[in-house]
């Protein structure tokens, strides 16, 4: 049985439009997908195509006004223990020293004090940010910080883990350095990721499969394996296999952007 | 050693308007362009300051005042931090509250001292109601914005990894909120101060804003000027306070 099971998920947002009128905007509609234990999933599609709303629904964060979300066979719950999100804003508070932002997770558990640090030590080892757990937020780099962001995740283990275009907000070599890394993370443990992302790059490097969405209102159009040996590093990129699955990827969303601008965009 | 140098030039340097205003304010008596019977050179001012310390009588009015001051900034600190949280969580209480809020900062103090007086007496408790309405305002609309401009993702976050109601509150929106608090505490207090001053100047016999009016009322302008001195520096010392508060409850911000 899939870890996630979404059948006909429905979203729509209720807006106002240029002359003020309020409007329905279906941002997912009939939106099915299955996702597997352990595997790593991307949710790839054109910009407001609902990949990141469906991944809120999956935080427990926003709701669905149709269709069903199991998770572990058991409706999903708005709150739980059991998944971490990841965002493109890193969202460390910044009156916590980087320990102590590692410990938030925890403490919302009840673990006790001793039990906190040592757990929270340890992941900021495995991204090797050790040295740094007395500094601010403030005092350190984009990339730093999410990684920061990423072991505090990790360190309260959810068995389900959300990323919301993680490492969009960073330059090029940055963004590099920090997929392989997660890549490596994830191949010690191998939890669930949902990874939402907008490059096509960034989704073959990274998946078991890339469920393609299309323009909205969002479903999934295409779901696409990824067979690429791990574990997988830079050189990966250059194969003559990775282009040609980026090449079929590229056909499919441009069919979908094209899509979107004969709407005249969106909002 | 050098340091040392670097840092007495930066406070000569910081000075300067200081001492060149002191030089102003005794010449201008002493040389005849302003009549001394009303404007006494600072020389005198701190003649008449140092009788007044040697009487004890500085010292006296200086407690009353600070005390009066400190009762009405924390009532309002009290209420207007309490009040404001509970106003910012629920932005539909905030909704239908702002406007008259609004309206009522704009309301000043001295306006409403009459009506504190008609309703309280000419009392300690008017004295410390219209300390506290000046400050009260800054405060608690300082603090409603602050928990009103929690970043969401933080939020979002901590709500994503199982946080209550309670955690979310107690743990990011009130941190998250505490440098605007602290800057309506700052303003409150020094609101406390030029209120103070109105208070003591109504059906007081003691406080500094007494001791200006009375030395006038008596043609002891050194004194005066000495009571003037003296509500300067009760200002500066609370605010100087206030900011050392801040910074160690908000030594994370960034400068």
């Amino acid at each position: 049985m899939a870890k996630i099971q979404a059948r006909g998920v429905n979203r729509e947002f209720q807006i106002r439009n240029t002359l003020g009128r309020k409007e329905r905007l279906k941002v997912l509609e009939g939106f099915d997908l299955d996702i597997n234990e352990g595997e790593f999933l991307s949710l790839l599609g054109p910009s407001g195509c609902g990949k990141s709303t469906f991944l809120s629904i999956l935080a427990g964060l926003d709701k669905y006004d149709g269709g069903d979300i199991l998770v572990d066979g058991r409706q999903l719950q708005e709150r739980s223990f059991s998944r971490g999100i990841v965002f493109q804003s890193y969202a460390l508070l910044p009156w916590r020293t980087v320990i102590k932002n590692l410990e938030v997770g925890l403490e919302i558990r009840h673990i006790p004090k001793h039990e906190r640090r040592r757990t929270a030590r340890q992941y900021l080892e495995l991204v090797g940010l050790a040295a740094f757990e007395n500094q601010y937020p403030h005092q350190l780099s984009g990339g730093m910080k999410q990684r920061i962001a990423i072991a505090r995740v990790l360190a309260y283990q959810p068995d389900l883990l959300l990323m919301d275009e993680p490492f969009a907000a960073l330059d090029a070599q940055t963004r590099e350095n920090l997929q392989i890394e997660l890549l490596r993370i994830w191949e010690t443990d191998k939890k669930t990721i949902v990874f939402v992302t907008h490059s096509i790059d960034e989704a073959i490097l990274m998946s078991d499969r890339v469920a393609f969405m299309s323009a909205r209102p969002g479903h999934i159009k295409e779901i696409i394996e990824i067979d690429l040996p791990r574990p997988r590093t830079e050189d990966i990129r250059n194969s003559a296999e990775f282009a040609k699955i980026r090449k079929n990827l590229w056909g499919m969303l441009q069919d979908e952007v094209l899509k979107v601008q004969s709407y005249g965009g969106y909002l | 050693m050098k340091e040392k140098l670097y840092r007495a030039g930066d406070i000569f340097s910081r000075s300067v308007g200081l001492i060149l205003f002191f030089i102003l304010w005794e010449a201008a008596p002493r040389l005849g362009w302003v009549r001394s019977t009303y404007l006494a050179p600072p020389s005198r001012v701190f003649g008449a300051l140092w009788l007044l310390a040697l009487r004890g009588e500085l010292a006296r009015h200086a407690l009353i005042s600070l005390r009066r001051v400190m009762l009405g900034l924390l009532v309002s600190v009290a209420v207007g931090v309490v009040l404001g949280l509970f106003i910012g969580y629920f932005r539909r209480i905030d909704r239908i509250l702002d406007l008259l809020f609004q309206a009522f900062r704009q309301m000043s103090a001295f306006a409403l001292f009459p009506v504190f007086i008609l309703l309280f007496g000419l009392g300690e408790l008017s004295k410390t109601i219209i300390i506290f309405w000046a400050s009260l305002w800054p405060v608690l609309l300082n603090t409603s914005s602050g928990v009103k401009n929690v970043d969401p993702v933080l939020i979002r976050s901590a709500k994503s990894m199982g946080a209550s109601k309670a955690f979310i509150f107690i743990n990011i929106i009130i941190p998250a909120a505490a440098p605007e608090i602290f800057t309506g505490i700052r303003l409150g207090g020094s609101y406390c101060v030029m209120a103070v001053v109105a208070a003591e100047m109504i059906g007081a016999s003691s406080g500094l804003g007494y001791l200006v009016l009375y030395s006038e009322e008596t043609f002891n302008v050194p004194e005066m000027y000495g009571g003037i001195v003296g509500l300067a520096i009760l200002g500066i010392g609370l605010n100087w306070i206030l900011h050392r508060a801040e910074k160690y409850f908000t030594s994370w911000k960034e400068v």
